[in-house]
């Protein structure tokens, strides 16, 4: 056990700047305007640094940046683009406890989280990315005899990307990663919620990339963020987030005809057939685990599994096996390593739980377990905390239909197989799901029949880069991770080269 | 264009605090007419997104429910994705404002705080007027 000392205090490993500016063609440029905004820590409320606040003219600044690098980006070879990334990778596991802190003093998650996940994941993305991109091939086709179909893939050029604060650091790498391997430039927006972790990584990896290859612009969505998803400059926008700034998005793209990609959330069942009941054993205890993964990032993943749905002729036991669970998680101060459950990233973020945890009361779910906002005492009283929560009731509830974002699961019974199918697919979204039985024919085939992008079988919020990801519905756009990432970032570039000196005989 | 049924546009469906109102007043003086879109899904979903008038596009997919009076000259339309009315049509809603950092392109953000939706139930007398 280790609890590690906070920012700010002279034993911390992590030490913030008092003020970040924007990174913009390899240097820290203040904002055009001179407006700065506070960042608080969600883990005790109080403002740890401040980041600039910017606009359009610091976008424009930004672009002109990423247009100056982009044609000698785009000319370097796969080699050294991947050398570039996995010398980033390097550099993060060098300082992997220092990201990692950071990372939960920003967002407010547990530490042991981000050293066991987020930051190892972003550091293999890296690699990954470096390694695929040198064994991407072009191909060929033979039309006839004398004329062949060269493919070759070209860079889009520059393009914009919009990160979500609930893994500020792992959504700023899903992005990055493949872009700067197909040899984009990029202007990246953190979210105002959580820019500061993203701001540490710039410091560390800034002598790795040449100036202009990545930027970073801070500030708000209205202010920096539309200039730079509306941009004429930009030739595709990435982003994570919710329907209507997704909606918002693709309208702005429409105008400068331009691709998206977009991940928009989702309300993501979690269907626990009655076999895995079949044997108290490791696979049984697997589950249950599987159940509590609602709770992981205190829920805020686009992936939650917010609907359990739980066969009913193992529904009692099942549920007091995993309220049992439920009681063992440890909820407290992020930066001890104990820790599971630490804080919700931001007030906005806590009144919005609490507000749909009120709605729930009021159509008649029942809570088994929290339901309130959790007060740790001392520093952390600041602190946005919220007890994991499970509610009882039907599908037609809001609670099952909206993605609260916090650590709350809604929890149904079901009948049999097409019962379960049908309650799992009874959503607008479609992005995550999780399919947990003994039997393989019916985890493929539920696996199959629900309508959504990634289907966990008998495991749950597994992220493996070489694994795609992305929406069904209302759930978005493409796909992130996988080396099929790389064609979101580039074009096809086709040569029809004739062999023949023959005269085509139109004219 | 998606005007609510008829039959609808008796129940109230949307309202606003005080507070929120205030909010409302404040960013008019910057951005002109407003407009609200509620959100679902990911991150900040469910939030309500407050734009300058226009500047987001509604259409065939979308449900008006209702206009906010802010105390201002024209008031404040309130749209939802008609997939996620039908959902929710059974609740009421109130526009409230908490402090809070930022969401999408929302025109509060910078100002510290967040547009937040509030919901009960229809009352059977509501429902009936449905």
């Amino acid at each position: 056990m280790a609890v590690y000392a906070a920012p700010g205090q002279p034993e911390s490993i992590v030490e913030y700047a008092p003020r970040y500016e924007n990174w913009i063609g390899g240097e820290w440029v203040r904002p055009a305007k001179g407006r700065y905004f506070e960042n608080p820590t969600p883990v005790t409320g109080q403002t740890f640094t401040e980041v600039a606040q910017s606009d359009a003219d610091d976008v424009e600044l930004a672009l002109d940046a990423a247009w100056g690098a982009a044609p000698a980006w785009g000319r370097t070879t796969a080699a050294e683009r991947s050398l570039v990334l996995n010398r980033i990778a390097d550099r993060m596991e060098a300082n992997l406890e220092k990201l990692s802190v950071a990372e939960a003093w920003e967002n407010g998650k547990p530490v042991r989280e981000a050293l066991a996940a987020d930051v190892p994941l972003a550091i293999d993305h890296f690699r990954y990315f470096a390694a695929v991109i040198r064994a991407q091939e072009g191909h060929s086709s033979e039309i006839d005899g004398d004329t062949i179909a060269y493919h070759f893939q070209e860079p889009l050029g520059v393009v914009g990307q919009i990160i979500p604060w609930n893994f500020p650091l792992l959504m700023a790498t899903w992005k990055l990663a493949p872009a700067l391997a197909a040899g984009n430039a990029v202007v990246l927006k953190p979210a105002e919620q959580t820019p500061a972790s993203i701001l540490v990584l710039m410091d560390l990896v800034s002598d790795l990339l040449p100036p202009g290859v990545l930027n970073v612009v801070n500030g708000f969505g209205a202010e920096a963020g539309k200039p730079l998803a509306a941009n004429p400059r930009v030739r595709k926008v990435a982003f994570t987030g919710e329907t209507t700034t997704g909606r918002l998005i693709m309208q702005y793209a429409s105008e400068n005809l331009i691709p998206v990609t977009l991940e928009l959330g989702g309300k993501s069942p979690n269907v626990f057939f009655s076999d895995v009941a079949a044997a108290d054993d490791s696979f049984y205890d697997k589950s249950l685990e599987g159940f509590a993964m609602f709770a992981l990032n205190q829920g805020e993943v686009c992936t939650c599994p917010s609907r359990a749905l739980i066969q009913d002729s193992v529904y009692d036991s099942f549920m007091a096996r995993a309220l049992d669970r439920l009681g063992t998680i440890k909820q407290g101060n992020p930066l001890d390593t104990e820790t599971m459950v630490g804080a919700q990233a931001s007030n906005d973020q806590l009144e919005k739980i609490l507000s749909y945890i009120d709605i729930g009361k009021r159509e008649g779910a029942e809570i088994l377990t929290g339901g309130e906002r959790v007060d740790l005492g001392g520093e952390l009283s600041g602190g946005y905390y919220v007890a994991p929560t499970v509610f009882e009731g039907n599908n037609a509830m809001r609670i099952f239909q909206e993605e609260i974002f916090g650590p709350v699961v809604s929890v149904a019974r079901f009948t049999d197989y097409d019962d379960a199918i049908k309650t799992a697919n009874d959503t607008l979204y479609g992005l995550g799901a999780g399919v947990w039985s003994r039997d393989g024919n019916t985890a493929y085939r539920a696996g199959r029949d629900i309508q959504a992008g990634r289907v966990w079988v008998n495991n749950y919020h597994s992220y493996p880069a070489h694994a795609a990801f992305g929406g069904y519905k209302h759930s978005g756009i493409g796909r992130e991770n996988h080396k099929m990432m790389l064609d979101h970032y580039q074009q096809t570039k086709n040569l029809l080269v004739s062999y023949s000196d023959q005269a085509q005989g139109l004219f | 264009m998606s005007a609510p049924d008829p039959g609808r546009a008796e129940v109230e469906r949307v309202a606003v605090t005080d507070e929120a109102a205030v909010l409302l007043r404040e960013l008019r003086g910057t951005h002109g007419p407003l407009m609200f879109h509620q959100s679902g899904g990911c991150c900040d979903g469910s939030s309500p997104m407050c734009y300058p008038e226009g500047e987001f596009r509604v259409g065939a997919a979308d449900v008006h429910l209702g206009d906010l009076d802010i105390g201002a000259p024209e008031t404040v339309p309130v749209w939802m994705s008609r997939s996620q009315f039908d959902l929710w049509s059974h609740t009421h809603l109130t526009i409230d404002v908490v402090e809070g950092r930022g969401s999408g392109f929302s025109v509060e953000a910078p100002t510290g705080r967040r547009f937040l939706v509030r919901s009960r139930l229809m009352s059977d007398e509501e429902a009936a007027g449905i």
